[in-house]
């Protein structure tokens, strides 16, 4: 990939994360409950984590 | 049973392993083979964030709010998201000027300011100090607690240890030590400690492994798994509360945005990761895997915090074990010495990763921002004059990392007690959150001024003081508490915790949205107002613009003035030592295609701004700037011509850029429409050859037929026998004439594309089988003997059988007729090729000159002297040969000798 292209694909992918770790989508996982034994919040939060690096180590290797 | 000389010894054997890897890193690096040049080490270096906060201190606070402790490493994963825009950028300009710490960064920026850099010295040492000494109490409760084994006893509070025997004073000297002989033991240029970095990355690895094996076993060891442990967790209601921390906390979304913000700062601000990101960044490219690789360990550090924080709440579920200490409580309590003693390692690495690296990283700063510009503006102590500084500089480093740790230690004992570990941390992320303003908008922000950038740092520390530190001591009983509970004389409104009344939010909160405040407030408010000087101007220049700039050399583009070289030799001597400045004269020599000491060197600008970056790297951009001014005449340029030569530079650069790009455009279009204008003359040419060439051919037959129907005509009492011998001629001709336009026909055809191709599997053994039997009257009318060499299988092509013949025919019908009737010699053979089929046509005629051998293939051409023989054919069919067999993907060439006949051969691809 182009070093120009780049830029703005981490610009979005830090935004993406400012979404994913904020009020309001944050408060739609702090509710009861488990996935696979872990409380639902918990869960949520490495999941969506694991997720944004995913993209990162995408953007950045390509 | 675990003893006190025991767990002392490991970890002594510890430090010494490290200290054995620095060792080799730096022998390695001597050596010119670093071992630290690739980016999995520089990711792992990076890891050095992690300390005995993350190690011990976030399962203490996930076991008081659940998530709270996730913003301290889920911020930074954000901030790297824009490292590539941010982040390069301060490492470019940061490697075109030398920069050695945030004090200089920020000081270079701003104009070369001694000052600001002082000021951002003082602010990172004050700010850490609270750092330190969390790491310091770490390592001192981790050594009392596992000393007790196996049973669990919280450490004695203040006081009742005295000085002498309190671990903490000797784990900050030994670290002294330890750093001292880690960081300083020569001086570097460009600050670059190869050996340390090695030493971080390992500790970052024995961290991680520690702390994933004491999570390992709390959850499948303790519990059988994380849905076990959880379920068990939450059947008490205090513990199910956790799981959904964000309601009904106060604040709870705002404290975690903040702690998100905070974080995002820190990991770009803390002197230590700027250390570790960008002074001892060996290769931008780095980066690229550092990005995704350095958030993977975070994550990874982090799985097991909450099942290890559950665990210990269901544990001790009476309270009494400090929550802080459930990392290592959980193996003592379950009998596991040889993971409490690795838990105890892990603690160490964490901690003494980061005292090593934020201790040099402080001290660098301390001596090239704080003390040698003193140093240097003391005339009395004519510091100009001594030969050699490189003593005085380590010695100042040295002294500085002592007292950093010393101070540390003395936070610790004034107010470290009464805090938790992630709260004393988080005071200094507040701290050196107050460089982001500067930092950012200096960077991306050409207005930025100094007088803002000090307006904008002072008013943010002092906020941060009010609020923070004030508090931090007064809790602490060094400070009257009714500070905080009536605010000073009594005046509510100013009270630290709750200033001009904002209540109701958490501390670090608080303290953050009226630091920041004040500080962005006065950065960018006196910025507006006050007018940069000469150098501002240009350094503001220099760092915004640093992808438009030239490299090094940038700088020189601003100084005028008489310098001489032996003089500034000296000075570099003074400061790096003479075998250093010799060598970088020597490199600076090089780059202009000269000799050092052979070739005379013109002292002009541009080594004037060499000398001073080179200088930089050792004392800081401030001091250079002053030490350079002390052996160059300057003449100050004014502020006007500073602007018209930035103003004349970016106009031109924009100029330059758009006409480049225009030129480039021109010549593109003229390039092509000189290439399109040449293919048609050459076509036209073509033509024209093609039509007399036509024309003359026809003409041959046409005159012959034309005189023997005269001859017939004209003379009709001709005999019968002669008749009979010219209407034969006429017919052979006619016969050339159909060929000859058959020809014709065929190649347009073939040529405009539009001939018709009947591809199939074909079987070359057959097809030349086939040929040669079509022949076999002219080779038997000729006398002409022919032999045919095909293997017994080959590979099947897939071509159009007809035109394939036509070519066979061609070759064989060319051979015959070049071959002298009766002693006539043809082979054919078939070979196989890699990914092909040969087929050779080989005759025993005159031979083909090599001169003539590159043109039979073109239309037309025939190979001997036209004049004296008689042509043999339209001098076509070699061309159309030729392209039948490249539309099928095969190429035809000759081999050929005068007087040893000729080698006709193609290939085809498999099918």
């Amino acid at each position: 990939m182009n070093e120009k292209d780049k830029a703005p694909r981490f610009v979005a992918l830090c935004m993406l994360g400012v979404v994913l770790f904020n009020f309001p989508v944050l408060a739609l996982f702090n509710v009861g409950g488990t996935v696979l034994g872990v409380p639902v919040l918990y869960a949520y939060i490495f999941a969506a984590w694991a997720l944004l690096i995913a993209l990162m180590a995408l953007v950045a290797e390509r | 049973m675990l003893l006190g000389p025991v767990i002392i010894l490991a970890a002594f054997a510890y430090l010494g392993v490290l200290f054995a890897i620095a060792y080799y890193a730096d022998q390695r690096a001597d050596a010119g083979r670093p071992v630290i040049a690739n980016p999995y080490v520089y990711s792992l270096s990076l890891a050095v964030y992690a300390t005995a906060w993350t190690f011990y201190g976030s399962v203490g606070r996930a076991a008081s709010d659940g998530i709270g402790f996730l913003p301290i490493y889920i911020g930074p994963t954000l901030m790297i998201a824009l490292w590539w825009v941010v982040m390069r950028k301060i490492l470019r300009i940061s490697k075109q000027n030398r920069i050695t710490s945030l004090a200089d960064f920020i000081a270079s920026r701003y104009g070369k300011s001694a000052l600001l850099g002082g000021i951002v010295t003082v602010i990172a040492v004050i700010g850490i100090l609270p750092y330190i000494s969390l790491q310091l109490k770490a390592v001192s409760a981790s050594y009392l607690i596992l000393v007790q084994y196996p049973e669990v006893v919280m450490p004695p509070v203040l006081g009742e240890a005295s000085v002498r025997q309190d671990p903490a004073l000797w784990v900050a000297l030994l670290l002294a030590a330890f750093t001292i002989a880690f960081g300083t033991r020569h001086l570097d240029a460009a600050e670059h400690h190869q050996g340390m970095v090695a030493a971080i990355a390992f500790e970052s690895l024995v961290k991680l492994l520690a702390f994933l094996a004491v999570g390992i076993f709390v959850t499948f060891g303790m519990y059988n798994g994380f849905g076990d442990l959880f379920g068990r967790a939450a059947a008490v209601p205090k513990l199910k509360a956790m799981m959904t921390p964000l309601e009904g906390v106060a604040g709870g979304y705002a404290s975690w945005v903040w702690l998100t913000i905070l974080s995002m700062m820190a990991i770009m601000f803390l002197p230590r990761q700027f250390q570790v990101t960008v002074v001892e960044n060996l290769d931008e490219r780095h980066l690229n895997k550092a990005i995704w690789l350095f958030p993977v360990y975070m994550l990874a550090i982090n799985v097991f915090v909450l099942p290890i924080a559950f665990g210990g709440l269901l544990h001790f579920p009476e309270g009494g074990v400090d929550a802080d200490t459930f990392v290592l409580t959980l193996p003592m309590v379950e009998k596991q010495e040889g993971l409490a003693l690795l838990v105890f390692i892990g603690g160490l690495s964490a901690a003494t990763g980061m005292v090593i690296v934020e201790t040099i990283a402080l001290s660098t700063m301390v001596c090239n921002d704080l003390v040698m510009p003193v140093l240097l503006r003391m005339r009395s102590l004519a510091l100009n004059e001594k030969p050699d500084l490189t003593g005085l500089l380590l010695g100042i480093r040295r002294g500085a990392i002592v007292l950093i740790l010393l101070l540390g230690y003395l936070y610790f004992k004034l107010a470290g007690e009464a805090y938790a570990l992630v709260s004393i941390g988080l005071i200094s992320f507040a701290a050196v959150a107050q460089f982001a303003p500067v930092v950012l908008g200096g960077i991306f922000w050409k207005g930025g001024t100094r007088k803002g950038a000090l307006c904008g740092l002072l008013g943010g520390f002092a906020v941060w003081s009010y609020t923070l530190l004030l508090p931090a001591l007064a809790r602490s009983g060094w400070l009257p508490i009714g500070l905080l509970e009536q605010g000073p004389f009594g005046i509510a409104l100013l009270k630290p915790l709750a200033l001009f009344g904002l209540s109701g939010l958490d501390q670090i909160t608080h303290a953050m949205i009226w630091s920041m405040l004040a500080n962005i407030g006065g950065y960018v408010g006196v910025s507006l107002v006050a007018t940069p000087s000469v150098d501002e101007h240009r350094q503001a220049s220099l760092f915004v613009d640093v992808f438009r700039q030239g490299g090094e050399a940038g700088g020189a583009r601003f100084w005028r003035g008489t310098a001489s070289v032996p003089e500034l030799h000296s000075l570099l001597a003074r400061f790096l030592g003479a075998a250093a400045a010799d060598e970088a004269f020597e490199e600076y020599a090089r780059s202009r295609g000269r000799r050092w000491r052979r070739d005379p060197l013109d002292a002009d600008a541009e080594l004037v701004h060499y000398v001073e970056v080179k200088l930089a790297g050792a004392i800081g951009a401030a001091s250079a700037r002053v030490m350079v001014a002390s052996v160059v005449k300057e003449e100050a340029m004014t502020i006007d011509e500073v602007r018209t030569i930035l103003d004349e530079a970016s106009q031109v650069v924009v100029y330059s850029h758009r006409l480049e790009q225009k030129s480039r455009e021109l010549e593109a279009a003229t390039a092509e429409l000189r290439a399109a204008n040449e293919r048609l003359k050459e076509l036209d040419r073509l033509k024209d050859d093609f039509v007399s060439t036509v024309t003359h051919e026809l003409r041959t037959p046409l005159t012959s037929i034309r005189a023997f129907t005269q001859i017939l005509l004209e003379h009709p009492q001709v005999d019968a026998e002669q008749r009979s011998k010219f209407l034969g001629i006429i017919t052979k001709e006619t016969e050339r004439l159909t060929r000859l336009i058959n020809q014709v026909l065929d190649l347009s055809k073939i040529e405009s594309g539009k001939a018709e191709w009947r591809e199939s599997v074909l079987d070359l053994r057959e097809l030349i089988g086939d040929a040669v039997t079509g022949m076999s009257q002219v080779f038997e009318e000729r006398d002409i003997k022919i032999d045919v060499d095909v293997p017994e299988k080959a590979t099947p092509v897939r071509a159009d059988v007809d035109r394939i013949i036509q070519v066979m025919l061609n070759l064989l019908s060319n051979a015959a007729k070049f071959c002298e009737p009766g002693r006539g010699r043809i082979r054919v053979a078939l070979k196989e090729e890699a990914g092909a089929l040969r087929v050779e046509v080989r005759d025993n005629g005159p031979g083909i000159d090599p001169a003539d051998q590159g043109v039979i293939f073109d239309k037309f051409r025939q190979v001997g002297d036209t004049l004296t023989a008689k042509p043999h054919g339209s001098g076509l069919g070699l061309h159309i040969s030729r392209q039948i067999v490249e539309h099928f993907g095969g190429r035809m060439w000759v081999e050929s000798r005068l007087g040893e006949g000729a080698c006709f051969a193609f290939t085809l691809p498999h099918g």
